[in-house]
């Protein structure tokens, strides 16, 4: 007997049919026998007690899935074959997981001698749980049920309390992602606090030399400065270079003077770039953009031109961000009334003046707000730059040069072998951490200016 | 009030044979007046009878409507507005509008009503520009409220100031005629008082054309009154003879309430 979760959801869900169909049928008997109206109609009674029946019990479910593994060790660990058990975390480990795979059954015998005599005490901890955990979870399920179903009443409400109960649910799926951001957070923070333990904040932020060790840390060699600059300069400097003129531009003309068929195809085709994958982007930028401009520099004479360049990477993902800052400020722009326009128009402006004078000026708190979330979009863009802006980090303001980002040295930090303690692993999560701080107060603030400027008009 | 007395001999506008459709729908039906240059020339009627629509084929204003079509002819001095050598920009600033709900634009007072001057080159430097402001802010009967305050924003104004702001905009690029499509509409007894008085004012100085829903306002104002029914012109007369005797029974029915 194991403790089979998927079967037992089914279970408690047929229960729960079970319960709905009671529930209704004794909704309608009960009002059939009294003679009176239902306040809520029989279904609402059969929900009642079929959620009652059900949430408790699966939750209940989800907990013991989650707990019960850690009770059978114990209980196992506290038998007299596991006194002999060698002491050392991975070893032990080892054997306790292959007790455990015979004694469930997924393998046909142990593979480590050790491992042994510690099957059957693990065959029966499982069984006596398992057990412990079905007869809870029914028990729940019936408690749950019974206490609904001899809730129903003709003037029970029960059409009230399913309503409060769907909204319940509702909260709960609004806050999945809510509380998993929080997750993500907190385990960024532990990491990097475990980072500053060996390395302190003011050399991460504002060191000038970037030579992350696996060995001890030596001095001046996690100094961010150049990572950052190159991440400002790639996403916030030659990417809005690109994107800001040309994603307005094509704002412009989407709104202004697009004919109405044009902008039906313009649009949903600009829209489907914002899809591409980014890795996509990275081989463009790779392949095709750097070489070319590291001809380009040879040309005119640059002397360090690299194929990895930061105008290489900058220049595709602006090309990238465009129709981000495209649909932003067409938003925006769409947002000024059109009585403004005709004002102005009506004034003997041309269309025009009537853009650069009066749309844009209106329009541009939004339109700052989009760009704001851009730069945070692109300041957070991987692959582009992994593949195109290269690893050395450089401190340099020429764009053919090579230098490198946050996201491209936290991907380097990362791959390959790596003890999960060392500096040169941890920088990576206090690089995150910089990231997401950054990236999460320029979408607050753009997000400010996005919704102030839209109370503006309304 | 002489000139009620006489006939339009020497129209700013002329409308001929009007027709105005949008995509398929024909909003105006072959509509012909006269606009006189020193009058106030009022257009009632109920809603959706027409006569937004065609004030705004007066200066072209439904050319930003891509499915509106305008036949007939219309023109101002004489010169046809619908002529391929119109330039509809400069059409516009001798034809100016004024809007229903107030539209300045999100700019000081002073740059409200110094765009217009600013675009058409009519100030050659600051000073000039300054001189424009004040005189059209003067004739807007603005100026005593907002002189202290030209770096303001123009939104930050109440209805009634906005609209007199919106009317000192248009005057500011010195127009011939001035259309205005329901401009107390969206204003409280006083301000709609204020610009009643001020469209007195500039009587004289520009040809007026109002549309209007309230028929009061029309009687006091105007002294030419135009009735649209269902696109079509139905009477147009002075503005005395239409309120007191009314030739025809759709003209009488609406203005003594039995619809519309």
């Amino acid at each position: 007997m194991t403790f089979n979760a998927a079967a037992l959801l089914l279970l408690i869900a047929g229960l729960a049919l079970i319960g709905w169909l009671a529930g209704r049928a004794r909704s309608n008997l009960l009002a059939g026998r009294a003679g009176e109206k239902l306040h809520s109609r029989p279904q609402y009674h059969g929900w009642y007690v079929a959620l009652w029946l059900f949430a408790p019990a699966a939750l209940f479910l989800a907990v013991w899935s989650s707990v019960s593994p850690a009770l059978i060790t114990n209980q196992v660990l506290a038998t007299e074959a596991a006194q002999s058990l060698p002491s050392f975390g991975f070893e032990r480990g080892a054997i306790l997981s292959d007790a455990r795979s015979v004694a469930e059954g997924k393998q046909a015998d142990v593979r480590l001698p050790a491992a042994a005599p510690l099957v059957k005490p693990y065959a029966d901890a499982s069984h006596k749980y398992a057990w412990i955990g079905i007869a809870a979870m029914l028990a729940l399920a019936l408690a749950g049920g019974l206490y609904a179903f001899t809730r129903i009443r003709p003037d029970f409400r029960a059409r009230t309390r399913v309503e409060k109960i769907v909204m319940l649910v509702l909260l709960l799926a609004s806050l999945v992602a809510i509380l998993t951001t929080f997750g993500i957070v907190l385990s960024l923070l532990f990491e990097s606090i475990r980072f500053f333990r060996l390395v302190s904040p003011t050399e991460l932020l504002f060191g000038t030399e970037w030579a992350p060790t696996s060995g001890a840390p030596q001095p001046d060699t996690f100094g961010g400065i150049p990572l950052f600059w190159g991440t400002i300069l790639i996403g916030a400097i030659i990417a809005m270079i690109v994107a800001i003129p040309i994603g307005m531009m094509t704002a412009v003309y989407l709104t202004q003077y697009a004919a109405p068929t044009v902008r039906k195809w313009v649009k949903p085709l600009l829209e489907i770039l914002a899809g591409v994958p980014t890795v996509v982007y990275g081989y463009f930028a790779a392949l095709t953009v750097a070489p070319a401009l590291r001809e380009f520099a040879v040309m005119l004479g640059i002397p360090n031109a690299s194929t990895e360049s930061a105008l290489a990477a900058g220049i595709v993902m602006g090309v990238m961000i465009i129709p981000f800052v495209s649909s932003m400020a067409d938003d925006s722009i769409n947002a000024v009334p059109q009585a403004m326009r005709d004002g102005s128009l009506a004034l003997g402006a041309t269309p025009n003046e009537t853009i650069r004078q009066v749309l844009i000026p209106a329009a541009l708190p939004g339109v700052m707000g989009g760009i704001l979330l851009a730069v945070s979009r692109a300041i957070g863009e991987t692959m582009i730059v992994v593949m195109a802006a290269g690893l050395s980090a450089n401190m340099t303001a020429n764009p053919f040069a090579s230098v490198t980002t946050v996201t491209a040295q936290i991907v380097k930090l990362l791959t390959g072998d790596q003890e999960f303690d060392s500096a040169k692993t941890l920088a990576a999560f206090a690089l995150g951490l910089v990231l997401f701080i950054v990236t999460l107060l320029l979408n607050i603030v753009a997000l400010r200016i996005v919704k102030k400027y839209r109370e503006a008009y309304e | 009030m002489t000139q009620d007395d006489l006939t339009i001999a020497d129209p700013k506008m002329k409308a001929e044979g009007v027709n105005v459709f949008y995509g398929e729908k024909q909003a105006i039906n072959d509509v012909s007046i006269d606009v006189g240059t020193d009058l106030v020339t009022a257009f009632i009627g109920p809603s959706g009878c027409g006569k937004s629509t065609f004030l705004r084929s007066l200066n072209r204003m439904n050319d930003t409507v891509a499915s509106a079509k305008v036949s007939g002819r219309i023109t101002l001095d004489g010169e046809d507005i619908y002529a391929p050598s119109m330039d509809v920009v400069q059409l516009r600033a001798r034809v100016g509008m004024v809007f229903q709900k107030p539209n300045p634009f999100p700019k000081s007072i002073y740059d409200n009503v110094g765009y217009g001057p600013r675009i058409h080159g009519l100030a050659p430097n600051k000073a000039d520009l300054d001189v424009i402001v004040e005189r059209a802010l003067v004739r807007a009967g603005l100026w005593d409220e907002v002189k202290d305050r030209l770096a303001e924003s123009g939104t930050a104004l109440s209805g009634g100031q906005q609209q007199r702001l919106c009317i000192a905009r248009a005057i500011a690029v010195d127009p011939e005629v001035i259309l205005m499509d329901e401009p107390c509409s969206a204003l409280d007894p006083i301000a709609t008082a204020k610009i009643e008085e001020l469209i007195h004012e500039l009587r004289g100085k520009y040809a007026i054309v109002i549309v209007t829903h309230n028929m009061q306002q029309a009687a006091r104002v105007s002294q030419r009154t135009a009735f649209f029914h269902l696109g079509t012109l139905v009477e147009y007369g002075k503005t005395t003879d239409i309120f007191t005797n009314p030739k025809q029974e759709r003209t009488k029915d609406y203005i003594t309430g039995r619809y519309g």
